[in-house]
């Protein structure tokens, strides 16, 4: 039987997919009759009882996010996706919406009608044109079909829904600073408690969840939770996009269920690229702690990654080969979270300028042996000790990659340099390729 | 200068989309980039006056954005990716050879206008490494010389078509103004998908 499980990519390759037509054909919005014949709070049951868990990176259960949303308060309520999709290594969001935008519009019809609120938003990060086109012309023809606006599907179901397009700033995927954002300010994370569930978007009560874990719904809703349940593991339910990148035979999406390993993808991928050996990867995108070889096994679900010591994240797998220098990724990745700062608390904006100081002197081989502990040191001040959690993210790769590869930063500092050629790890080196 | 009825019409249409009208500033503020290419002071204005905010106010989200171009960029303009895993697959050799090539660095622009370059964070295809954005749009899979080839053909006005995107590559104003959530009609063109997307698809059809 097969190991993979195309449910949201089971049509990608259809040249109309993104459609309304394309959609319908395979029995696209079907699913909105079936949930609006039903109570809201049966629909909050139903995926409740799923086990679907948050695909933006936390894997919080996305039916009890919903069931905080009070009820009978006499609130506007909103839901807010959250289509930043800015973690490093994570791509899966924007092709899943310029290939089929209708799945997530279905998920937020049912998910609004569930948490009952009559105003929704898309959050999308803004470098990305393409993906903007195909979303806004999937609401406007939505909206011509009578799928949203006013009494939807003559069932007296109303549903505004607007595409917010963002402007360049990681900070923003963070939910509390996303919303502040969408209400027209800088993007900076708030102190939860409240959480958006009871003071979110205009301090009404806020569902905010990511583009997979909404156009995961449809298909719950249309097969039933005994379908969904077959596929994946004891408490990580369900099929899910891993995103496959950097040195492999054949990068790409690769949809199948929760708790398959990073063997099994790299075998059905064709290996890491060839000629080449695993030296580190990422679970879940830069801000996850990195894996090496001996983690090929470890299931990728969220209790098997956290069991492992690091966290499913995204499903980011990027798979860097010997020819990478990890402490040049690192420093990368480093200037990345000091880029990204928002700024609003010292720990973080101090911080990752220091850091970013510390990791360049090593990797110039201008360091000692101390700085690497000073590095660590600082790190530990950072994480767990600032406002939000790109601090935490911040600290991963540097935690984990000192704890695999210690040797390697001292190399640099014993060779006055870094001892690795960069070209031989881009895709045009032709040295070490048979 | 001033906005004609026509693009005062256009901002409150945009105002117009949202429950509470503070809201509306980041597509305001691409609706200036549309028209002016960066965010002008008069657009910085014009914003402040339509939404009751003071110029402050609507200066301090646009500088925290880095979208929001307090200066002109080029028509094209060429953001390559350089976070970790672009960088390390080509990106880092990339942008040094396409620097050189045009002489301009990071944030700069061509004498004649026509192709600024940016490095650019991860963009969410890291399926296909090494990335470049021009205008926004996908190039995927990139090498040295297809962006020193892209980047001769912006400066001749020829600049070829993304790869997963419209069939001719539109310019920064152009693109500018689908940010601002206004439809250019071309969602249509382009592939459903690229090569990578469908990697999984593929395998589970051929029964792996
Ligand atoms: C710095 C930072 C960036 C984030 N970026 C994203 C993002 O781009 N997309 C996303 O869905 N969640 C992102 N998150 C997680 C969100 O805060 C939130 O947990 C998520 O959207 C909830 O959706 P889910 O429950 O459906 O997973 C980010 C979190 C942090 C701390
Ligand atoms: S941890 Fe960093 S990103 Fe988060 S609030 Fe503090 S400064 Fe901002």
């Amino acid at each position: 039987m097969s190991k993979l499980s195309p449910v949201l990519s089971a049509h990608w390759d259809e040249a109309d997919s993104f459609t309304l037509e394309g959609y319908k054909r395979h029995g696209g919005y079907n699913a909105v009759s079936k949930a609006l014949a039903m109570t809201p709070d049966e629909v909050i049951a139903l995926v409740k009882d799923s086990g679907l868990r948050g695909r933006g990176g936390a894997g919080f259960p996305t039916g009890m996010k919903w069931s905080f949303i009070p009820q009978g308060d006499n609130k506007a309520h909103y839901l807010v996706v959250n289509a930043d999709e800015s973690e490093p290594g994570t791509c899966k969001d924007m092709p899943l919406l310029m290939a089929n935008p209708h799945v997530l519009i279905e998920g937020m019809i049912i998910a609004s009608y569930a948490i009952r609120a009559n105003y929704a938003f898309i959050y999308i990060r803004g470098e990305v044109v393409h993906v903007v086109r195909r979303v806004q012309q999937a609401i406007a023809d939505a909206y011509a079909a009578g799928l949203l606006g006013k009494n939807i599907g003559g069932k007296g179901f109303d549903l505004e829904l607007v595409l917010h397009i963002g402007a360049g700033a990681y900070i923003c995927g963070e939910e509390t600073a996303l919303l502040d954002s969408l209400e027209g300010f800088r993007g900076q994370p708030r102190l939860r408690p409240p959480f958006p569930a009871i003071a979110g978007l205009y301090a009404l009560p806020t569902v905010v969840n990511n583009v997979e874990s909404i156009a995961s719904v449809p298909a719950i809703i249309e097969h039933g939770n005994e379908w969904f349940q077959a596929m994946g593991t004891e408490k990580s339910k369900g099929f899910t996009l891993y995103s496959l990148s950097g040195h492999v035979k054949n990068p790409g999406q690769i949809e199948a269920p929760l708790g398959i390993t990073l063997r099994e993808l790299l075998e059905l991928a064709g290996g890491v690229r060839s000629g080449h050996t695993l030296k580190f990867w990422t679970p879940g995108g830069s801000s996850t702690p990195l894996f090496t070889a001996e983690h090929l096994d470890v299931p990728l679900d969220y209790e098997g990654v956290a069991a492992a010591g690091s966290m499913l994240g995204t499903k980011a797998l990027q798979i860097f080969d010997e020819t990478t220098c990890v402490v040049r990724a690192v420093l990368r990745w480093t200037e990345f979270y000091k880029h990204e700062s928002c700024g609003k608390c010292t720990p973080c904006r101090e911080g990752t300028w220091w850091l970013v100081q510390i990791i360049r002197d090593l990797e110039a081989g201008k360091g000692t042996p101390a700085d690497l502990d000073k590095l660590i040191d600082i790190t530990n001040n950072i994480a767990g000790r600032s406002f939000c959690a790109l601090a935490d993210g911040a600290a991963s790769p540097i935690i984990s990659s000192i704890k695999y590869f210690r040797a390697e930063y001292e190399a640099h500092l014993t060779h006055g340099g870094c001892p690795f050629d960069p070209i031989a790890s881009t895709i045009f080196a032709t040295v070490g390729q048979p | 200068m001033s906005y004609s009825p026509e693009q005062i019409s256009i901002m409150d249409s945009i105002i117009a989309r949202y429950p509470r009208k503070r809201s509306a500033i980041m597509p305001l503020l691409h609706f200036v980039q549309s028209i002016s290419g960066f965010v002008t002071p008069e657009g910085i204005e014009k914003i402040a006056e339509l939404l009751e905010l003071s110029t402050a106010e609507v200066t301090a989200v646009s500088t925290f954005y880095t979208q929001y171009k307090p200066e002109p960029v080029g028509e094209y303009h060429v953001g390559i990716c350089t976070n970790t895993l672009c960088a390390v697959m080509g990106g880092d050799a990339i942008f040094d050879a396409v620097s050189e090539h045009l002489g301009i660095a990071n944030d700069e622009t061509t004498k004649d206008g026509k192709v600024s370059l940016e490095r650019i964070e991860c963009n969410a295809a890291c399926d296909y490494a090494p990335v470049v954005m021009v205008n926004w749009e996908f190039f995927d899979n990139q090498t040295i010389q297809s962006v020193k080839d892209l980047v001769d053909g912006a400066r001749t006005g020829n600049p070829p078509a993304p790869t997963r995107g419209p069939k001719t590559l539109r310019t920064w104003k152009e693109n500018s103004a689908v940010l601002a959530g206004l439809s250019d009609g071309l969602a249509g063109e382009g592939p459903s998908a690229g090569h990578a997307s469908l990697l999984g698809l593929n395998l589970s059809k051929e029964g792996k």
